[in-house]
Order: C-alpha cells, then sequence, then structure tokens
C-alpha cells in the first residue's frame, strides 16, 4: 500500500508542477505581462520596478524558478484592489464558499440519492422517467439560470428570500439550490446505475432467496454498497463545486472566492485572478489524491492487493 | 448499425429508417430554426440590436400594459429591441458554439490520435497535460485566458477550444489504443505506410463517429460557458448582442419587476442546450452503444 | 417410489418474452418432476438448456420479462404458484433454499460473516441478535468452518474460495429447509476442495433429512451424489430417472452422448466424442423434436411433431420418438454409440 501511495503522491507533484507551468506561461508567454501585472494607470517608474522585481528581462526558467518559489512561500502578490496579499483575502473568502459548497452538496445528495434509487427501483416505470426528464433539466439549465429564476420568484414575485448578500439561512437558500441543482442531477445519475448493479449481483440474488423482505434487500443489502462511488463523486464533486461556483457567487452577491474572482477580472486586478485559478486548481488535485488514499486505507480490498 | 471500423453503408430502406427510430424531431427543429434565424439575422430582426432610444427603455412585452406591437418583446435598459437582440444572440451563440466545438474537436482529437498511436514519451506528455487541465474547472481557466488575452469573438472561440480539447483527446485516445490492435492498421504496417499516412488514413475515419457524438454532447457544455462568460462581462464584448450578456443586463432590472429581460434570453440558452444534448443523447446511443459510458 | 414427493411439477413451462411482445424465449417447456423427502435430484444439461431458469422458477424469482404461461409446481402439497409475493417470501429460504455458484459473489462484502449467515434466522424466526449469532456459529462449525467464533466477525473476503461456498450452505440450511437446490455449486471450487464439500452436503443431507436438487452439468457429480436424475435439453426434460438406471442403459440419444462424451481411463479410444451443431435457439426452435438437427438417430417423425414424454424401464421417463410405442425400430440406436 505504501508504494501505491507513493506513487500517487508523486503523480499530483507532478500535476501540481504542470499546473504552475501552465498558468506561467500562460501568462508570461501568451499575455502581456507588463499590463497584467502591474496596476492598471501605473507611470513608468511603476512598470520599471516591477519589471525589476520580477525579472521580466531574465530568462524564462529564472523566472519560473522565482515563480515558485514566491508560491511555496505563499506570496502570491498583492491585490491592486484590496492593497492585501491576495493569500490572505482567498483564504479569509474561502470558509464562505465552503459553506456555500456544503449546503448546495447537502442539497444535492438529499435530492439526488433518493431520486437515483427510486429511479432504480422502479427501472423503466414513471418515477425512472421522470428521473430521466429532472436528470436532462439538470444538465442543461445553467446554474446562474436557476439563480435568477429563483430570484424573481422568491425575491420578486413572493419577497420570501433576500436576493443577495450573506449573513443568514435566509441567505443561504436560493444559492445552494442554484448551485446543487446540476449536482443533483449528476448524483442522480450515479445512483441510479450504481444502484442498477448492485441490484443485478449475486448477492443481492442471495438476498432475495433468503426470503427477505424487499424493503430489506434494498434498503440494508443494495443500499450502502450502492453508495460507494457516489460519496466517491461527492467528494470530488465538492471541490469542484467551490470553484464553479463563481456564477452563483455573482448572482447572488455572495462573498465567496467565487466572486473574488469575478471582482478580480471586473477590476483588472490580475494577481487575484491568478492566485484563485491556482489555487483552485491545486485544491482539486490535492482533494484528489487524499481521497485516492482514504480509500487506499479504508478498502480492506485495495490495502490486501497492493 | 454503423460498426466502430469501416462504416456499414445503410444499403436498404429498412436500415434507414431503422436508423432514424426514435429521432428526436423537436430537439432538431429547434437547433436547425435557430441556426436559422442566426443566418438570416439580420432580415428577420424588426431593430437594429446595437441601437436604441433612451425614451423607450424598459417597454415590457407586447402583450403586458405599456407594451407595443412595435416592440413584441419589449425594451431593455438602453432602449435596445430584445426580440433583435435575441435573434442577433442567436448568430453569436451559434457561431462561438459551433465553431469552439470544432476548435476542440479538432485539437482533442488530432492530440488524441498521436497520444494513442505513437505512445511512449508523447503519449505520457501530452496525457499528463490532459489530465492536469482536466483538474482545471473549464469555466475558471476560460475565465482566466480571457483575463489574459482580452474578451473578443475570436478569443472566446480559441479558449473554448483550448480549455475544452482535453475531453476529446482522452476518449479518442482510448479509442486509438484499441484500434491499433485491429487487422486493417497491422495490415498497413506491414504495407510500409508511414505513420502519417496510417493516422490519417486508417484511424482517423474510425474515430469521427466518437467525435461527432462528443461534439453534440460537447455543445450545450460550450454554449452554457460562453454565456457564463458573458454573463460574467468576459464574453463577446458588447455592444453585441449576446444571450448571456443579456442575461447580466437584465438582472438589473430584475428587481423591479423587468422580468422579460432575464426570462427571455434565459430561455433562450436553455432551448439550445436542451435540443443540443437531447440530440447528443440519440446520437450517442445510435452511433455507438459502446460510448454509452460518456 | 411410493413415498409422496416433497416437490412435484407439472407441465411447467417459462418462457421470456421480449419487451414489444415478439420474441419469446421457451426457456422451461413441459416439464415434469418430483423429488421425495430426502432424495437428491441431479439436473444435467448444457448452458442454455433451462436448469438454471427451472430453479428460479421454483423460487418465484424470475426477472421480469419471465411468465409461466402453464403449469403448477407444488411443494408439499401446496401450489406454489398460487401463492402471493408475501407468501412466497416466507417459502423461500425457511422452506426452499438456494446455494449460487460463485460464492465470493453471492455474500455481500460490506456486511460480516455472521449477519449474513443470522439474517435469515432472524427475520424468518424473528430471533434475537445474540440466539441468531449463537446459531450461526453452530451453523459454520457444523459446515467445518474452523475457529467459527472468530469468522462471525469477518468480512467475506478474508476468507477463502472453499470457506465462502461452505458458509453459503450454512445459510442454505440455516432455517432448515426441507429442499436444497444447488446450482452448479463446485463450478468454481478447486478440484481438491470440490470432493471435500459434495461430501459435506451430503452429511447435511442425512442429518436434516434434507432434500437436494443438484444442478450440474459435471456428470461425475451426479453419478456419486444423486438418486434420480433429469437431462435437459432446449428447456425440456427428455430423460429422467433412477441415476443408476440411466447411466447403465440411457435411452434418450442426447443422454447417450452426453455419458459417451466423458472420457474413461479404461476406453482405448484416443479422440474425445463430442456432440455435432451448437445448442438451438429457443426463440426459433424448428417443428418437432428440438434435439434432431444433432441427433444420429434422428428419423422422420422427429423432425414432425414433438415427442411426448413416455413411461421408460424401471421408473424412467423418456422424450423420444424411439421409445414411444410402435416406433418400429424401438430402442435402438446406431451402433456407432
Amino acid at each position: 500500500m505504501t508504494r501505491y501511495i507513493t506513487r500517487r503522491i508523486a503523480y499530483s507533484l507532478l500535476s501540481l508542477f504542470l499546473l504552475s507551468l501552465t498558468i506561467f506561461l500562460f501568462v508570461r508567454v501568451t499575455g502581456d505581462p507588463t499590463t497584467l501585472l502591474v496596476e492598471p494607470g501605473a507611470s513608468q517608474a511603476d512598470i520599471d520596478a516591477m519589471r525589476e522585481r520580477f525579472g521580466l528581462d531574465r530568462p524564462i526558467w529564472v523566472q519560473y524558478a522565482s515563480f515558485v518559489q514566491s508560491i511555496v512561500y505563499g506570496d502570491f502578490g498583492q491585490s491592486f484592489y484590496y492593497r492585501t496579499p491576495v493569500l490572505e483575502l482567498y483564504l479569509s473568502r474561502l470558509p464562505n464558499s465552503l459553506l456555500l459548497a456544503l449546503a448546495a452538496m447537502a442539497f444535492s445528495l438529499l435530492i439526488g440519492v433518493p431520486s437515483g434509487i427510486l429511479a432504480a427501483v422502479r427501472v423503466g416505470r414513471f418515477w425512472d422517467r421522470a428521473g430521466k426528464v429532472f436528470s436532462l433539466l439538470g444538465l442543461s439549465l445553467p446554474s446562474f439560470w436557476v439563480g435568477l429564476v429563483l430570484i424573481l420568484f422568491f425575491s420578486v414575485y413572493l419577497e420570501w428570500l433576500p436576493s443577495s448578500g450573506s449573513g443568514s439561512v435566509w441567505h443561504l437558500l436560493m444559492p445552494a439550490f442554484a448551485l446543487g441543482w446540476y449536482f443533483a442531477a449528476a448524483h442522480m445519475r450515479l445512483t441510479r446505475s450504481s444502484m442498477l448493479e448492485v441490484l443485478g449481483s449475486d448477492y443481492i440474488k442471495l438476498a432475495r432467496l433468503k426470503g427477505l423482505p424487499e424493503s430489506l434487500v434494498i434498503a440494508k443489502h443494495a443500499f450502502k454498497n450502492a453508495l460507494i462511488p457516489v460519496l466517491t463523486l461527492a467528494g470530488i464533486n465538492l471541490v469542484i463545486m467551490i470553484n464553479v461556483a463563481v456564477v452563483v457567487e455573482t448572482v447572488f452577491a455572495w462573498p465567496g472566492i467565487g466572486r473574488l474572482l469575478y471582482e478580480g477580472i471586473t477590476f483588472r486586478d490580475f494577481p487575484v485572478v491568478q492566485a484563485v485559478v491556482l489555487l483552485g486548481g491545486a485544491m482539486i488535485v490535492i482533494v484528489n489524491l487524499l481521497i485516492d488514499i482514504l480509500y487506499a486505507v479504508i478498502d480492506p480490498r485495495i490495502r490486501l492487493e497492493a | 448499425m454503423a460498426m466502430r471500423s469501416e462504416a456499414v453503408p445503410l444499403s436498404s430502406r429498412a436500415d434507414l429508417v431503422r436508423g432514424l427510430e426514435g429521432f428526436p424531431l423537436l430537439p432538431m427543429a429547434i437547433l436547425v430554426g435557430i441556426g436559422v434565424v442566426a443566418m438570416f439575422a439580420g432580415v428577420l430582426a424588426p431593430h437594429d440590436p446595437e441601437v436604441g432610444s433612451l425614451a423607450l427603455r424598459f417597454r415590457p412585452p407586447a402583450w403586458q400594459a405599456g407594451g407595443s406591437i412595435d416592440h413584441l418583446l419589449g425594451t431593455d435598459h438602453l432602449g435596445r429591441d430584445v426580440l433583435s437582440r435575441l435573434i442577433f444572440g442567436a448568430r453569436v451563440s451559434m457561431v462561438v458554439g459551433f465553431t469552439a466545438v470544432m476548435v476542440a474537436g479538432a485539437i482533442g482529437t488530432a492530440l488524441g490520435i498521436v497520444s494513442g498511436y505513437l505512445g511512449g514519451w508523447v503519449d505520457q506528455v501530452i496525457m499528463r497535460v490532459t489530465d492536469t487541465w482536466l483538474a482545471l474547472p473549464a469555466l475558471t481557466f476560460a475565465i482566466f485566458l480571457t483575463a489574459i488575452v482580452g474578451p473578443s469573438e475570436m478569443n472566446i472561440v480559441i479558449i473554448l477550444g483550448a480549455v475544452y480539447w482535453t475531453r476529446y483527446a482522452r476518449v479518442i485516445r482510448g479509442e486509438v489504443l484499441s484500434l491499433k490492435q485491429r487487422e486493417f492498421v497491422r495490415l498497413a504496417i506491414v504495407a510500409g505506410c508511414s505513420k502519417v499516412t496510417i493516422m490519417r488514413r486508417h484511424i482517423l475515419p474510425n474515430v469521427l463517429n466518437s467525435a461527432i457524438v462528443l461534439g453534440t454532447l460537447m455543445l450545450g457544455v460550450v454554449i452554457v460557458t460562453e454565456a457564463s462568460l458573458s454573463f460574467l462581462g468576459v464574453g463577446v464584448p458588447p455592444p453585441k448582442p449576446a444571450w448571456g450578456l443579456m442575461l447580466a443586463d437584465g438582472k438589473k432590472g430584475l428587481m423591479v419587476g423587468y422580468w422579460w429581460l432575464t426570462v427571455l434570453p434565459g430561455s433562450c440558452i436553455m432551448l439550445m442546450v436542451l435540443s443540443a444534448n437531447l440530440l447528443g443523447d440519440w446520437l450517442r446511443v445510435k452511433l455507438d452503444p459502446q460510448l454509452r459510458q460518456l | 417410489m411410493s413415498t409422496r414427493a416433497l416437490l412435484e411439477l407439472q407441465n411447467l413451462s417459462t418462457h421470456y418474452v421480449s419487451a414489444k411482445g415478439t420474441r419469446v424465449v421457451r426457456a422451461v417447456e413441459d416439464v415434469s418432476l418430483r423429488i421425495a423427502a430426502g432424495e437428491t435430484l441431479g439436473i444435467v444439461g448444457e448452458s442454455g438448456s433451462g436448469k438454471s431458469t427451472l430453479a428460479l422458477s421454483i423460487l418465484r424469482l424470475l426477472p421480469p420479462a419471465a411468465r409461466i404461461p402453464s403449469g403448477r409446481m407444488l411443494f408439499e402439497g401446496e401450489d406454489l404458484l398460487q401463492k402471493s409475493d408475501a407468501e412466497m417470501r416466507r417459502v423461500r429460504g425457511k422452506r426452499i433454499a438456494m446455494i449460487l455458484q460463485d460464492p465470493m459473489a453471492s455474500l455481500n462484502p460490506l456486511f460480516t460473516i455472521g449477519d449474513q449467515v443470522a439474517e435469515p434466522i432472524r427475520v424468518h424466526e424473528g430471533a434475537t441478535r445474540a440466539s441468531a449469532w449463537a446459531r450461526a456459529r453452530d451453523l459454520l462449525k457444523a459446515v467445518r468452518i474452523p475457529s467459527p467464533q472468530a469468522r462471525l466477525s469477518q468480512h467475506p473476503h478474508e476468507m477463502s474460495g472453499g470457506m465462502r461456498q461452505r458458509i453459503v450452505g450454512a445459510i442454505g440450511i440455516s432455517c432448515e429447509p426441507r429442499l436444497l437446490i444447488a446450482d452448479e455449486p463446485t463450478t468454481s471450487l478447486d478440484l481438491t476442495i470440490q470432493a471435500q464439500y459434495l461430501n459435506l452436503l451430503r452429511e447435511l443431507q442425512r442429518a436434516h433429512g434434507l432434500a437436494l436438487i443438484f444442478i450440474t452439468h459435471n456428470l461425475g457429480i451426479v453419478a456419486k451424489m444423486c438418486d434420480q436424475l433429469a437431462v435437459m435439453y432446449a428447456g425440456r426434460v427428455v430423460e429422467q430417472g433412477p441415476v443408476r438406471q440411466i447411466f447403465k442403459a440411457p435411452a434418450h440419444p442426447y443422454t447417450r452422448a452426453l455419458l459417451s462424451s466423458i472420457p474413461r481411463m479404461s476406453d482405448g479410444r484416443q479422440r474425445l466424442t463430442a456432440i455435432d451443431g451448437q445448442p438451438p435457439d429457443l426463440s426459433a426452435l424448428p417443428p418437432g423434436c428440438a434435439f434432431a438437427p444433432r441427433c444420429p438417430s434422428a428419423f422422420a417423425p422427429c423432425r414432425e411433431a414433438e415427442p411426448p414424454e413416455v413411461a421408460g424401464v424401471a421408473n424412467s421417463r423418456v422424450r423420444c420418438w424411439l421409445a414411444a410405442p410402435g416406433a418400429g425400430r424401438g430402442n435402438a440406436g446406431n451402433g456407432a454409440l
């Protein structure tokens, strides 16, 4: 098992390296670093000072090395707009995004898992077809569209819920729904197919042969086994949610890192943009690694194999 | 049913009819409809989409009080005709959507073939890059790229292509790996064909099916991303009408009840994406049952 | 055979119907069998002959596409086909039990052995966890699993294949059923373990007075374990009767071919005899006897109508025109066999 873990860690390190390289190259090579890395409205003296600081006239691998070095030390630059270190800014907003993602995840599982199970158990019949429609809608309705419609209904017409900001559970409801909507459909589909696979297995056949009531067969034997892939996906999706919440956070003015990214592009605050993308990608790579390691530790079958 | 390798021609009428079974008529009609609207936008739109008169701002659609036949679907915050903007917006969505899908498809398929067929370090490099780029959420990556190169219609297409080619590369590579083992490829190698020739003449036509199916599936995703980019203000720059941009503008009037400025563009986006997805689902089942995993 | 039958199948048919109702696969056709308490019946046939479908039919655990258009299944005098779902549930596991082929797949990887063995006891007899687990331990001991107490808290993947199959056997007898159906129980076991397992089954049978139905394609097992034998082909029982009789003088050409295809040390032959041809497509059977296309002794009536089941020697029955009264050539097959 240690070999498996070491291999995975090495692989993740490689991914992180490639990620930083990609971002770096895009900025220095395709973009124009002088415009991006300097505040809008800077004087020539500022530009020269920046050249000096970032070593823009030095060979590219030297630049990359210092880029990586500053990242490792947590220096992602300074926000032009907020005038604070970007990392600080990022970390202060991250908990909000996490909260939103957790709420959205809870919603997506609460809707997705039971409907997936229902669709699998009643495969081919009404609930399954309803599930297919739901799945299609989830895939096709962009999250910001859902958000806007929700605002129209609940804030404008019914005046039940606040349309922006954060601070109370009521503020959380609509953004969580909008964000979780797509994932609810994704989780439903996975639960359904996982459940179908489990239901076709021999141990379910045996459970029925034992004369167990169908409800027990499904609730006890099928459910847990079917849930495993869904939970794995959910773990990865949580991190993805944090990162794709840009639009939902913008629509609802939710102060998370998505909104931070939006501010970054609106105010031409490039250090912020770069950091959000870099940290977002890194987050996903690391969480993937952690999940794989967790599984290696928990699942006794992998432990014995590797 | 067409097989994965040599495409079996539809040799009889019965085959053709069976091939069209379950054809999603409505989605196809919608897509074609949007395409037609996009093509003939200049003729169909009653007004200039980029010019408006402030005196006529925020007019509701014709069937509500205060609306007029002149502006069937109302006007926006600058007095511009919503219907005309929607029609021209269709052009943007169609053009950007299709072009981006094709760019992504071309790059992804090419790299997938090269990676799968040549193997070795070429494969390793391309796959590592693919995996890394796949780890970055598409929208975030696209935003990042627009921040660097600046938004314009051309740039958006390239950026979307750059973001989405990785989805193709993985799948195509997988197919190529199994194709490599097939008889006709080995025959070609024995016959002394160069690697490039083999990739071009033997491998490429056979992965085309999957590429097409992937393309239809990607269309919906790309359109949503493009709309998201426009919504955030980094998509196709104004005053060109993009549906996402209309949504962003419309949001300002939402709290006051100017519902048509968001509901209408949003519905257009939704219709287009839904149709693309339904079409993609049907194609996926028809062309290659093995791709059902997608 | 004067004892009253424990299970009696009368003209049972099971068909699979395609979604549009266009294709009908006659998986089991007009099967009549009986088994008495304590007896062992072997059901033999190629894959696709309908053996497993027959077993699932008895337990009424068929997939949704299946229909039972005709027949009766009398178990201890009650027609199983007349029972409601809830009543059938009480039959399964408690009065009729079944063992599946692959023990690894049969056991739920997430639950302990104790849990899975105790489960039917708790469900059918309402036992408490403690008493059910105690009985589970005894059951594991009965199937010769070493250190049964420790095994109760382990998981299926921690056991060897042979142990898993025994555990599945323990589950099978846990509620003291009258009939145990074993579907290819030794196919996935190593040869060395097979004999042990079969002995175990026989012991359990004697200890509990179980009737045993053995579904297998292995005639060696039949010879060793079974009192009665039923040979299936294309969903029909083509020959049935006492094992000794059938082995001594098989009446149906298919049975004969099966028996002669077993290599024997005493044979002087160098080549194995196989049966020509392929198993038939059960949704598109030719008229007449299903075996006719491959039968070396086929003659005109075989291709016209299906042969009826007629009584043969010593309580056996055969479904073959050759055995039908007035069939001219009687039981004479080709001399080449």
